[in-house]
Parts: C-alpha cells; structure tokens; sequence
C-alpha cells in the first residue's frame, strides 16, 4: 500500500533485486519465488485486477466460441457463407429435378414393361390352350364310345371330334391323345387287323373323349336327333355322356413348328 | 501471487455468471484476449528481468487491448476484417512466443 508512487526508475526495488542477484539462475528463481509471496502492494493489485479482467474475457470467449453458432462471425464472412449455401441449394434442387424427372421415367417405362408382361403371359394362356400346349381345366363333359361289334370308323369320330367344336368346346382329348386343330383321325391297320390312328397313335375302344365347354350345350348337340351318337347308335355302337362340373385335360399337344408359315409384321 | 489470485478470480466469475457477447463486441473480444496475453507475458518476462513497473503494464496492457481492437475494427470497416485480424493474431503471437523464450532463458538459461 505504498501509495506515493512516482517514477521509480533508478532506485526501484524490481532494479534493485536484479542487481543483487546479478542475473544468476538462482536469482531468477528467486525473483519468481519473491512476485509470488503474497505481499499487497498496489503492483500487484493492479496486476490482479487486470488479470481478473483477462480471465473473465478469455472464458467468456471460450464460451462463447464454443457455443459455435453464427453470431460471432463478421458480416462479410456471414455473406460468404450464404452465398455458398445458396449456390449448394440450387445445386441440389436441379439435382433433385432431374432424379424426379428419371424416377418418373422408370416407373413408366416399368408400368409398360409389365404391361407388357402381363399381356404377353395372358395370350401365352390362350395360344396354349388353342394350341393345346398347356393342360386345360374347367366344366365340361366325358363321352365314352363302346364298340360292340360292329365297328365305329375313323370318319364317326371325326364327326363327333367336328360336333364337339360346334358346340363350343374349348379343349378336347381322346383317349390320351389332344385334340388340336392339325389332328388327324384315321382308318389304319395294325396286326392285321383294322384299328383307328390318332396322329399316328393306335387308339383302342373304348373310345373316351373330354372336353371342355358349356357341359348343358354339348351334351344336347351331341343327342340331337340324327347327330353324331344317333349315327353310332345306328352302326351298332354304345356312348355315354356324364357332365363334369371340373374336368381336367392332361394331355398336351407338341408346340407345331411352322417351316413355311410366318407372321405378317405389324405395321 | 495476487494477479494469479485475480487470474482465478476471473475465471470463476466468467464460469458463474455465464455473460454473453454482445453481437457488436463479437469480433473483438478474442483479438482483445491475445493482446492481453501479450501484455501479460510481457509483465512476466520485465518481473523476471526486475525491470516491472506496474503504471507500465497497465498502459501497455490497456493499449494493447485497444490497438489491437482498433486495427480489427479499422480491418472491418475496409472490408478486410478477417484478414487484418489474422494478421493481429500472427503479430501477437510471436511477440508472446518470443517472450517465452526471454523467461524460459532467465529461468533455465537455455
């Protein structure tokens, strides 16, 4: 609490020290070990002050440095920074655009391609039954031709293969042989005697037919008067007719290969 | 010993009392900081030397604080703010580095 204090150049006490320890390394540590006794005088109370304010300043600045936001940044700085946001911005919306834009551009071209898909499968079912290719289901009925005797030739079961088609049957068999639209039914021999060939096949009474359609329909075309069974009756021979609500066509047809024939191209 | 005391003193009272920055303050605060870094490894390098004079490190400090605060708020007026003040903080720096070295000398005379 030396209050007087005017210069204090050459006789101060700091000078005096110094010069007592002659700036030995000792004495260095001895000047350090003597600033930091407590002592008050108005040196160090102005140092304490001062020091006081650098800390609070320095924390208040790591606080405030630490909470990282913006509001410590200059104007310039801040101007920067949102130009470069905007930029980034707009660099993402015309990005953004243009993967909506091919997004778009997919899902329809996948909405055609399964279109596409599904119309292919549909008529890939239809020229499978057509073609009999594929197994066929659904109501129908199964006829059975006895020979008794007398026998049925080849051009009366064509008959009832034409009388079955105008009736509106979708898919017939006989025996395990498909009936499709390049079958062939005819008189043959085998072992010397006479049988009837389907598609080179030797088939053997009885003679079973399936086929599918109205069940109603069919069977009425077939015991119509002067019909195909009225002229199997007259030979000789018996026939059954029972209606099945679901009948099954197991046999199958070869896919034909066509060596001449060849789609028309569409336009 | 006191100016440590102070030193803790403020520290604490900057923890407690939680002050914030005022916006306009904002730039000048962390370059005022260094300064009086500055400042203080003077003071410490002139204890070592017995050459402290206590009206000295007050007015070196305050002035320190307000040229260095001057020369950032001249730098943002002209529009080179954050250059100017990085180039107060390279200044400070090595006078504070260079003021280690005088008392790592007087203590360790190395």
């Amino acid at each position: 609490m030396t209050h007087p204090k005017e210069p204090p150049r050459p006789g101060s006490p700091q000078l005096g020290q110094r010069d007592r320890g002659g700036g030995g390394r000792r004495s260095a540590w001895q000047i350090l070990g003597r600033a930091l006794l407590p002592r008050f005088s108005r040196a160090q109370a102005t140092a304490a002050l001062l020091c006081a304010a650098l800390g609070f300043a320095a924390v208040t600045q790591v606080r405030h440095a630490a909470q990282a936001d913006y509001s410590g940044l200059r104007e310039s700085d801040l101007v920067e920074l949102l130009d470069r946001l905007s930029q980034r911005t707009e660099d993402l919306s015309g990005q953004n655009l243009a993967l909506e834009t091919q997004l778009r551009e997919l899902e329809s071209t996948r909405g055609q391609a399964e279109a596409a898909a599904q119309a292919t499968d549909e008529r890939v079912r239809i020229q499978g039954i057509l073609a009999g290719t594929l197994p066929a289901e659904g109501p129908g009925v199964i006829l059975r031709v006895y020979d008794t005797g007398v026998r049925v030739t080849a051009s009366t079961l064509y008959h009832l293969v034409q009388e079955l088609r105008n009736a509106g049957a979708e898919a017939m068999s006989l025996g395990d042989t498909r009936i499709t639209a390049s079958t062939w039914i005819a008189d043959g021999v085998q072992g010397g005697e006479g049988v009837i060939e389907i598609d080179g096949t030797a088939i053997f009474p009885p003679y079973e037919f399936r086929a599918i359609g109205d069940p109603e329909t069919i069977e009425v075309a077939l015991n119509i008067p002067g019909g195909a069974l009225a002229v199997i009756r007259s030979a000789g021979g018996t026939s059954y007719v029972t209606r099945e609500s679901s009948l099954t066509i197991e046999a199958i047809a070869a896919a034909p290969t066509f060596e001449f024939a060849s789609p028309v191209p569409e336009p | 010993m006191l100016a440590l005391i102070g030193l803790a003193v403020g520290v604490v009272a900057g923890v407690l009392l939680h002050p914030t920055v005022p916006p306009e303050l904002a730039p000048y605060l962390p370059i005022a900081v260094v300064a009086a870094l500055d400042a203080l490894s003077g003071a410490a390098r002139a204890v070592l030397d017995g050459l402290f004079d206590d009206r000295v490190f007050v007015v070196s400090f305050l002035s320190n604080v307000m040229v260095a605060s001057f020369i950032v708020f001249l730098g943002d007026q002209l529009g080179v703010g954050s250059q100017l003040s990085t180039a107060v903080v390279v200044v400070l720096g090595i006078r504070i580095f260079s003021n280690a070295a005088a008392i790592r000398r007087r203590l360790f005379k190395a």
